[in-house]
């Protein structure tokens, strides 16, 4: 038996004892952690926005750890320290073939397929620890997980690289920088972020790296907008001042070239927050409070690029399709292709071009896990990431 | 549904005996007077027998795949209401289909190739001396560039007669269009990695522990 991090219902997660994860298929191999951490995301698991999240699920979609246990057709070695990406690909589907690894056809079992194929015309591939919509498969904030597919997702690190220097390829890093790449990045860009979250903040390191002329972080939160400007970013307090006014002018009069939304679905602050939807009474998914989208939608200039790495799940209304045919918008989104990216990541962070450690706020042992996601969601000006360790002294 | 439910169902029409899921059509373009979408998408099918069908892309040589599943010994590998199928009479032979029935049951089908094309196509039916009347079809098309093979699974259903028997069939009608998806994505899966995803953690949990145990 193990202790992990459970769901039990909105704002109700918990550390229970649960069964060890075992070799299922002959790709998996067992991980014992040594590092996960909350993510953004997790927060709407925690708020209960999530459609097909079960009590007694194991969340956690970051994680890293020791290699304990391989199956007979894994490529990895026991003892080995490796960082799992929070997308589950086969490798050998079209998709993953296209390195499009968030789109894997193969890792969503079966039964599991038919929800989101029914919401999105065709169905999700898996992720570790994030409802039953993307597999139901138990997640990474307890002592041991199982990975399938073992020959395709984890990287092995090196052993001079301590973990917290390299815990965020599984998911935020790679998310940021997608989130950057997908807002095609020329070097005389103005480019605004919204949300200086994780992944907003490297999104923010991404584009600067990319060569953007100028970054403009938007958020309310001071220690986050903090954080944004010693990366090297200008910064908007939405309460303060008028953002679209002010990225007109801090865009010369044209409009900002690139926009990332890295707020997603919960997005605040700005509108109403009450949508009704029918769709929330037929699939149980609620209406996607998408007012930071509908903002930089509006705020970037004509020919300008859309990236949005925050996450949505359903559906919106008053969405200004007009601005976006008008102003001839490019629009990308998606979940991370985290396989696509980790190997060049690795080799910024260890060349020191990417330096991740400045998010981490707190360090928790995995049993103070329900108080870290209470404080993540409560307390979002000081801490901006909570990283468990499950061999940490309480 | 419930599970209850859907046993209930699937009792009443076995017990009609007249269930035959079946059967494809070897001609399944002909009539067409619209587009060009295989006859299972239609809203309302060519013909006297109700079809169901799906299509996915298998990232492999259509050789590879038509061989597969023309050893019948491993459908029930990925087919989920397949128990076992036994092949003594050889690859020409008719080879006896065990099919999970309600309450623990299962029904043997003796089943004979009725159509074969190599690498293209593969047609087999019910003979006399079945439990129930079971047709299908799967068909292999190359697919473009690098994408492997098309591959179809068609199975068409004939209405028990009565009333009673085609407001049965028409509920009944919705499990083997879901089976057939399902089983040909689990066929996609081993194909494709070389095994079937599951999210369960412990090997109890599983669907051959689960049978087992039954």
């Amino acid at each position: 038996m193990m202790r992990a991090l459970t769901w039990h219902g909105a704002k109700d997660v918990r550390v229970d004892t649960v069964s060890d994860p075992k070799i299922i298929n002959s790709r998996d191999a067992i991980i014992k952690i040594t590092s996960t951490a909350i993510c953004g995301s997790d927060l709407h698991l925690y708020d209960g926005v999530i459609p097909a999240v079960k009590p007694g699920d194991v969340l956690g979609h970051e994680f890293m750890g020791e290699v304990v246990e391989t199956g007979p057709d894994s490529t990895l070695e026991k003892g080995q320290r490796v960082v799992v990406p929070f997308t589950i690909s086969c490798g050998g589907c079209f998709h993953c073939k296209q390195q499009q690894y968030s789109a894997c056809d193969n890792s969503n079992p079966v039964e599991k397929q038919d929800m989101s194929a029914t919401l999105y015309g065709q169905p999700m591939s898996a992720l570790f620890g994030y409802s039953h919509l993307t597999g139901g498969y138990s997640g990474g904030q307890a002592e041991y997980v199982r990975v399938p597919f073992s020959d395709v997702g984890p990287i092995v690190v090196p052993d001079h690289l301590e973990d917290d220097k390299v815990l965020f390829l599984s998911d935020i890093l790679p998310t940021g920088w997608m989130g950057a790449e997908n807002a095609d990045i020329q070097p005389d860009d103005t480019v605004a972020v919204w949300g200086c979250g994780p992944v907003g903040l490297f999104a923010i390191q991404s584009a600067i790296v990319m060569g953007a002329s100028k970054v403009i972080a938007i958020d309310h939160y001071p220690n986050r907008l903090a954080l944004a400007k010693q990366l090297g970013a200008e910064t908007i307090d939405f309460r303060e001042t008028d953002v679209r006014e002010a990225l007109m002018e801090m865009s010369g009069g044209i409009g900002v070239d690139a926009v990332i939304d890295a707020v997603g679905m919960e997005s605040h602050g700005f509108a109403i927050d009450n949508m009704i939807d029918v769709v929330k009474q037929k699939v149980g998914i609620g209406a996607d409070r998408a007012s930071a989208l509908k903002q930089a939608i509006l705020a970037v200039r004509f020919g300008g690029k859309v990236s949005i790495p925050g996450v949505y799940g359903g559906m919106t209304d008053k969405w200004p399709l007009g601005a976006m045919m008008e102003k001839g918008l490019q629009i990308r989104g998606g979940q991370t292709h985290v396989q696509k990216y980790t190997k060049d990541l690795l080799a910024k962070i260890e060349d020191g071009t990417l330096d991740t450690t400045f998010l981490i706020s707190h360090r928790l042992p995995l049993e103070k896990a329900a108080e870290g996601y209470k404080n993540f969601k409560e307390q979002q000006n000081e801490w901006t990431k909570v990283v468990l360790k499950p061999g940490m002294e309480n | 549904m419930t599970r209850i439910m859907k046993t209930g169902l699937a009792s009443l029409a076995v017990t009609l005996g007249a269930v035959a899921f079946g059967g494809f059509l070897a001609n399944r373009h002909r009539n067409r007077d619209g587009d060009d979408a295989p006859d299972f998408a239609r809203r309302n099918p060519n013909g006297a027998l109700a079809k169901v069908g799906r299509s996915v892309t298998i990232r492999k040589p259509r050789a590879e795949l038509f061989a597969y599943w023309r050893d019948f010994a491993n459908l029930a590998g990925f087919m989920e209401n397949l128990e076992a199928v036994e092949t003594s009479g050889g690859q020409e032979g008719v080879s006896v289909w065990k099919i999970k029935a309600p309450a623990g049951q299962t029904v043997d089908v003796k089943t004979e190739v009725a159509n074969e094309t190599k690498d293209k196509l593969i047609a087999w039916r019910a003979v006399e001396g079945s439990d129930i009347e079971t047709r299908g079809q799967v068909s292999f098309e190359d697919a473009p560039g690098d994408r492997g093979t098309r591959v179809s699974l068609t199975l068409a259903y004939d209405p028990p007669a009565g009333a009673i028997g085609r407001a049965a069939a028409k509920l009944f009608l919705r499990e083997p269009q879901v089976q057939a998806r399902h089983d040909l994505k689990r066929f996609k899966m081993l194909m494709e990695t070389g095994e079937i995803a599951t999210s369960v953690r412990t090997r109890d949990e599983t669907r051959a522990a689960k049978q087992e145990n039954a």
